[in-house]
């Protein structure tokens, strides 16, 4: 179990080095999640199998490119370590939350934010976790996780969100 | 207030020019008077409108004692007001009055309305009894020196403003021909807090801006709500129980309850015309089509299928079609079917993606929300996809909606965040004539989103 949490942590530490030499948005909203993470480590009360966890040492988002709705080839490993974070952790429930940036109407953007948490789920369902286990729910571009209007913004809230329930 | 429309007794007299000429029977007083003139059933020219809007004289509303003055007062404000801001009207600056307000009640002496450049006149009294008052309101031709309309109301006196925006429609159809819209209200999404945590509240309030009201308390979130067309039932999206669905919320008892427990997301709901039905889009998997649910029966019928996002569906105003947004082509455009869900056609072929689309309720006009070059903009369209005008453009803007005469649209105007914890951000609702002139900013107590026009209540 320890070692297993070790190799975890060593990959969201791979992880934040890999996105800080990327430029894209994206890459920074993993960043941040990373330094959340590791503030909540440093304080030592994550519980594992927590959302805590999740966000510190596997990550708990995937970003999208504009206008769409498909996990590309270099957002899919963290479906991929999030599938296997709930095979480690099999009495965990999981919300999906399908968002998207601001420069959209809201009524499209609700079934786009649909259409993203779907896309999530159906890797972590790909990956051998229980359909049952994965719920979704869109925010369309009314939860954002940046606040600027910036393109920088708006690639980190361009995302999905694997929640523990 | 157990009337369907508690709007205000209508027990009206129709006033000659000669004295009182008691008509009790008149359930309204659109009759004209003899001998209308020619600004009578003249259709407007918008165009000369926006660069001579007709100047009107507006002296206080008269009244025997110093509380009558006062209600005389705040109903002929509101009346010069809902004129001024529709942009059709300039109220003569009243400096320059001659005659007195009290006299000109009694006999307008025409040549000093006349002289200031009056092409029009209001007179009015309001006589307080008890909790009721009665007002009564004469409009004049100035050159013609002709009565065009007199009307006189009892109503509850607390229902003053609306007996002002009564008034203020019968002076508009009188001088432009068409229907009004001031008799109108207003519902929208009151935004407050920082984004990330943003409080959504349904409002409603009269269209200028007046008795702002919250429905919801902010516990859950309320989006995109609209008007039943007897403008007593709201449908809206709510994420109460962190269920997204469409609702309903009955204005007169405040219940609220779920349109109907459908598989996934329910969103963008709209009534049909006859508000038998509910016309929404349900997001199941990963995709979103159109369907309408009954209300009698809460039976649900599928419209559109296929792989994409089909959203904000809304009918035209005979109910034989149903336009709508999809990406289904690539990206998002309108499209067209007719109400059973056969014969999608795209209409939108301009620069940009379209969306938000909503029927005139004179069927002449779709206006719509694009996004072009990094910008947002609000439009018309004729239904075939002809005539495309851009009417106001900015940073961000969506979601508009007709005045029931489809003469304005409201919708909201966003401003960019200036930093990275969002300050400087706002949403704001605003109106503009379909002819592009006269954009203006509507307050409310907080932002504002997703408004709605309701039809005219007292119609």
């Amino acid at each position: 179990m320890k070692t297993k949490l070790i190799g975890a942590l060593a990959a969201a530490a791979l992880l934040a080095a890999c996105a800080s030499e990327d430029t894209s948005g994206a890459a920074t909203g993993a960043g941040a999640a990373g330094g959340a993470g590791a503030s909540g480590f440093g304080a030592g009360t994550i519980r594992p199998g927590s959302q805590e966890d999740l966000v510190a040492n596997v990550g708990d988002r995937v970003f999208f490119a504009t206008d769409s709705s498909s996990v590309s080839a270099d957002q899919r490993p963290t479906l991929e370590r999030q599938a296997q974070w709930l095979a480690q952790y099999p009495q965990a429930q999981v919300m999906v939350e399908g968002h998207a940036d601001e420069r959209g109407t809201r009524e499209y953007n609700l079934a786009l934010g649909q259409r993203r948490a779907n896309a999530a789920r159906d890797v972590l369902v790909a990956n051998g976790v229980a359909g049952g286990r994965v719920s979704t729910i869109s925010y369309g571009k009314d939860r954002p996780a940046a606040l600027g209007s910036t393109e920088d913004a708006w690639a980190q809230n361009r995302r999905a969100v694997t929640v523990v329930r | 207030m157990t009337q369907p429309n508690p709007l205000f007794s209508r027990r009206l007299a129709l006033l000659g020019g000669a004295g009182l000429l008691a008509a009790p029977s008149l359930a309204r007083a659109q009759a004209p008077a003899p001998g209308g003139t020619a600004a009578a059933g003249q259709v407007i020219d918008i165009t000369r409108a926006r660069t001579d809007p007709i100047p009107i004289a507006l002296p206080d509303f008269a009244g025997s004692s110093p509380a009558a003055q006062q209600l005389g007062q705040n109903i002929t404000k509101v009346i010069a007001n809902n004129l001024r801001n529709s942009g059709l009207f300039r109220p003569v600056e009243r400096a320059a009055y001659i005659q007195t307000p009290e006299a000109a009640t009694a006999a307008p002496r025409f040549q000093d309305w006349r002289v200031i450049g009056a092409q029009a006149l209001v007179t009015g009294r309001a006589e307080p009894q008890g909790d009721r008052a009665r007002i009564e309101f004469r409009l004049w031709e100035v050159n013609s020196e002709q009565q065009l309309q007199g009307t006189a109301y009892t109503a509850a006196a607390n229902n003053w403003r609306q007996i002002a925006h009564v008034i203020s429609d019968v002076i508009y159809e009188r001088m432009l021909g068409e229907k009004g819209y001031f008799d109108t209200r207003i519902v929208y999404i009151a935004e407050s807090g920082p984004r990330d945590r943003r409080t959504r509240r349904l409002a409603i309030m009269d269209q200028d801006g007046e008795n702002n009201r919250f429905l919801t308390d902010g516990s859950f979130q309320a989006l995109t709500p609209r008007f039943h067309p007897n403008a007593r039932q709201i449908a809206f999206m709510s994420y109460y129980n962190n269920q997204p669905r469409v609702y309903l919320f009955d204005l007169n008892s405040g219940r609220q309850e779920v349109l109907g427990n459908f598989q996934g997301m329910t969103l963008s709901p709209r009534f049909s015309p006859d508000g038998r039905s509910v016309v929404l889009s349900s997001a199941r998997g990963g995709d979103a089509n159109i369907y309408v649910v009954d209300l009698a029966s809460r039976r649900e019928r599928q419209l559109t299928s296929g792989g994409g996002l089909d959203v904000s569906p809304c009918y035209s105003p005979d109910g034989s079609q149903i336009v709508f947004n999809s990406d289904r082509g690539g990206d998002q455009q309108l499209y067209v079917m007719d109400a059973n869900g056969g014969g999608a056609r795209r209409i939108s072929f301009g620069n940009g993606r379209y969306a938000t689309p909503v029927w005139s309720p004179r069927g002449d006009l779709i206006a719509f929300t694009r996004m072009s070059g990094g910008r947002f903009s609000i439009g018309v369209m004729r239904p075939d996809g002809s005539g495309e005008r851009i009417l106001s453009e900015g940073w961000g803007m969506e979601g508009p909606t007709f005045a029931p005469n489809g003469r304005v649209l409201a919708f909201y105007r966003e401003t960019p965040a200036r930093d990275a914890r969002g300050g400087g951000y706002s949403a704001r609702l605003a109106m503009i004539d379909i002819a592009g002139f006269n954009e203006r900013q509507i307050i409310t107590p907080t932002d504002a989103t997703d408004p709605n026009w309701s039809p005219l209540l007292s119609s």
